[in-house]
């Protein structure tokens, strides 16, 4: 993007990158280990008073965190490596939550304060019968499908008129930041069935298993990490793929890539998908672990910070974005507590910090450590 | 592995893999790769292009020279398609009529252009940017199950070795010289296994040690393909022509070896104003 030389991916040679080195997969194996065996010991087995257990408020941060490292993944692909900046992955995201929350709202039952067969928003605006979007979401399997498939659709149709129409740069960031502004208008309207500026919450169970419960709490943890592990996997195999290497030709010289007989635009449109999807799962995931999803999951800011995280962490790296997007939210969560009303200005100033002294981002800093 | 040794024996045999036999597709069975008939291009009634006729041998190298406005850019745009000839005929090999087909089509046929500004992958190495430019199924779902066979690897090193960047293969290409990343561009050409290159202007700007690099890449190049090399810089062409064309108003004003091409009094006219 710059003039300047800045290797953004790593530059493999003749011999192609393996999937993982092995200093990465020990790494790897280290973080299963953790996520797995340590937490869930840590918090289900150690008493409560113990110095080592591991509280509900942790449990419940890092799941968040995890959720938030996916998409900053997913993010990496479209802005790192094919260098389409989208200030519209917020809305993806929520898509994945609303999906999710449809089939937790259904499991509510007749446990409502209405105690009706229907939501207790639905009850409020006097409604006799489920809208017709609402049919099936009973069935986890179907509401599973509708997470990938909605956020799938929606980037699809969205990204196939946008590069096809050599949609680039700026004006392409904006028309997203337009989309999730757009579409968060739209949900927190009571019409449009979605629950209105409350969203959905008090979640009641999953899948039969009592939400609240330590022991589903500790599932639904451990799922959301086998996903991070999993989609760092899958994302650093499609990087290392032609179809990555195709994908930063991209980034970098679109033209040449037309030359050399590639159509940019189904590539771009691949990632694109593949990218919205990843964030729907993580949204699905998060809505869950937290009780709540409302629109404002689709503010503009929301998509901003995502981008941030991104490049705080350091974009075109994988491993970077899932280190920002831990940093940026371990700083929001103490400042919120500590320091609540400065904590845009500390977000403003590391972005500021991090594009002046570390155009690779925190992953550039471990990088020169390791080789000075 | 039979069929790597197959593509391998091909790359190694020049009249193989040249144009002088019958490719898949280009007809050369007359000699002839290119034949430009009658061509006439005019833009808002300025004529680029004024009854220009010229023909290509398979194997050949050829320079073409002329001052500017002489139409020779505009000639490359008809043979690749950019621009659509108001009379004449243009024919690759003896069957394929390049004035109906499209950029991409011709392209895929087997003309490959060089512009004059060299434009590589700068973050990706060396390897890598002919690994992309590598003759392939090029959808996305291919792209994305691609791995490098045997063959592919055989055909990128001997195209690294042809345009002498073998010890750079590793190198990111941004890193590389100006010179270097001309030869880059010319050896992404290549794997797309073209049957005639068309070079713009490929030694401007770069150093005197460079442009004699580059006249030993041309001339090791001519036999295998056809090329036509337009060029200024005289001492360059005087070093590389076999036979050169001057063009002059948009058609051909002398055609012959560099030594009759300075003996003739026409082009001595137009060249030095006299």
């Amino acid at each position: 993007m710059g003039a300047s030389f800045v290797p953004l991916a790593p530059a493999g040679g003749p011999s192609l990158v393996r999937l993982l080195s092995p200093g990465g997969w020990s790494f790897y194996v280290a973080a299963a280990f953790v996520l797995f065996v340590a937490f869930p010991i840590l918090h289900l087995v150690v008493p409560a008073d113990s110095a080592l257990h591991l509280s509900d408020y942790w449990v419940t941060l890092i799941g968040k965190i995890m959720c938030y490292a996916i998409v900053a993944l997913a993010m990496d692909l479209i802005w790192g490596y094919t260098g389409i900046l989208s200030l519209g992955h917020g809305l993806f995201f929520a898509l994945g939550g609303y999906a999710m929350g449809m089939y937790l709202m259904r499991s509510i039952g007749r446990d409502g304060v209405y105690q009706s067969d229907l939501p207790d928003f639905m009850v409020f605006l006097d409604w006799k019968k489920y809208p017709w979007y609402w049919s099936f979401t009973d069935h986890f399997a179907y509401a599973a499908l509708l997470v990938v498939l909605v956020p799938g659709l929606l980037a699809f149709v969205f990204g196939y008129f946008a590069f096809r129409s050599r949609i680039k740069g700026v004006y392409f960031s904006i028309i997203t930041q337009a989309l999730t502004y757009a579409s968060m208008l739209l949900f927190f309207r009571n019409d449009t069935g979605f629950g209105g500026n409350n969203g959905f919450t008090d979640f009641k169970r999953i899948l039969g298993f009592p939400i609240a419960a330590p022991q589903t709490r500790m599932a639904l943890f451990a799922i959301t990490g086998a996903a991070l592990l999993s989609f760092l996997l899958l994302a650093r195999w499609i990087v290392t793929s032609k179809l990555g290497r195709v994908l930063t030709a991209i980034r970098d010289a679109e033209s040449r890539v037309m030359f050399s007989g590639y159509d940019p635009v189904y590539f771009k449109l691949f990632i694109w998908t593949v990218s919205a999807m990843i964030c729907g799962i993580a949204g699905a995931l998060y809505v869950p672990q937290v009780g709540i999803i409302n629109p404002s999951e689709m503010s503009p800011a929301n998509s901003i910070e995502i981008a941030i995280w991104t490049a705080v962490g350091g974009r075109g790296t994988l491993i970077g974005p899932v280190i920002g997007a831990a940093a940026v939210n371990l700083g929001k969560s103490w400042f919120t507590k500590a320091l609540p009303e400065y904590w845009l200005f500390a977000l403003g100033l590391l972005f500021i910090l991090v594009t002046l002294f570390l155009p690779r981002g925190l992953a550039g800093l471990l990088a020169r450590r390791k080789k000075p | 592995m039979s069929d790597a040794a197959a593509v391998r024996e091909q790359w190694d045999d020049p009249v193989a893999s040249g144009a002088r036999v019958l490719g898949e597709g280009v007809d050369t069975t007359h000699k002839g790769i290119l034949y430009l008939d009658g061509i006439s291009v005019s833009f808002d009634g300025f004529k680029a292009l004024n009854n220009l006729s010229l023909v290509i041998d398979a194997g050949e190298l050829r320079c073409v020279i002329g001052p500017n406005g002489a139409g020779k850019t505009t000639m490359m745009d008809v043979i690749t398609g950019k621009t659509r000839p108001d009379t004449g005929t243009a024919f690759f090999g003896q069957t394929i009529d390049l004035t109906r087909m499209s950029e991409p089509e011709i392209a895929g046929a087997g003309i490959g252009r060089k512009f004059q500004k060299p434009t590589v992958f700068e973050q990706h190495s060396v390897f890598e940017n002919l690994e992309l430019a590598l003759k392939s199924d090029k959808r996305v779902w291919p792209t994305l199950r691609s791995r490098l066979n045997g063959a592919a690897r055989d055909h990128i090193a001997a195209t690294l070795e042809t345009i002498k960047l073998l010890p750079e293969s590793t190198r990111p290409a941004g890193l590389l010289s100006h010179g270097e990343k001309q030869w880059l561009e010319i050896g992404m050409l290549l794997m797309q296994e073209p049957q005639l290159l068309l070079l713009d202007e490929p030694v401007a700007g770069m150093t005197d040690d460079e442009t004699l690099r580059s006249a030993e890449l041309f001339v090791s190049l001519a036999g295998r393909y056809s090329l036509i090399v337009v060029e200024h810089d005289m001492d360059f062409v005087s070093r590389i022509a076999q036979k050169v064309t001057v063009l002059h108003e948009g058609s051909v004003l002398a055609e012959g070896s560099m030594d009759d091409i300075q003996a003739n009094e026409q082009v001595i006219e137009v060249f030095l104003g006299r």
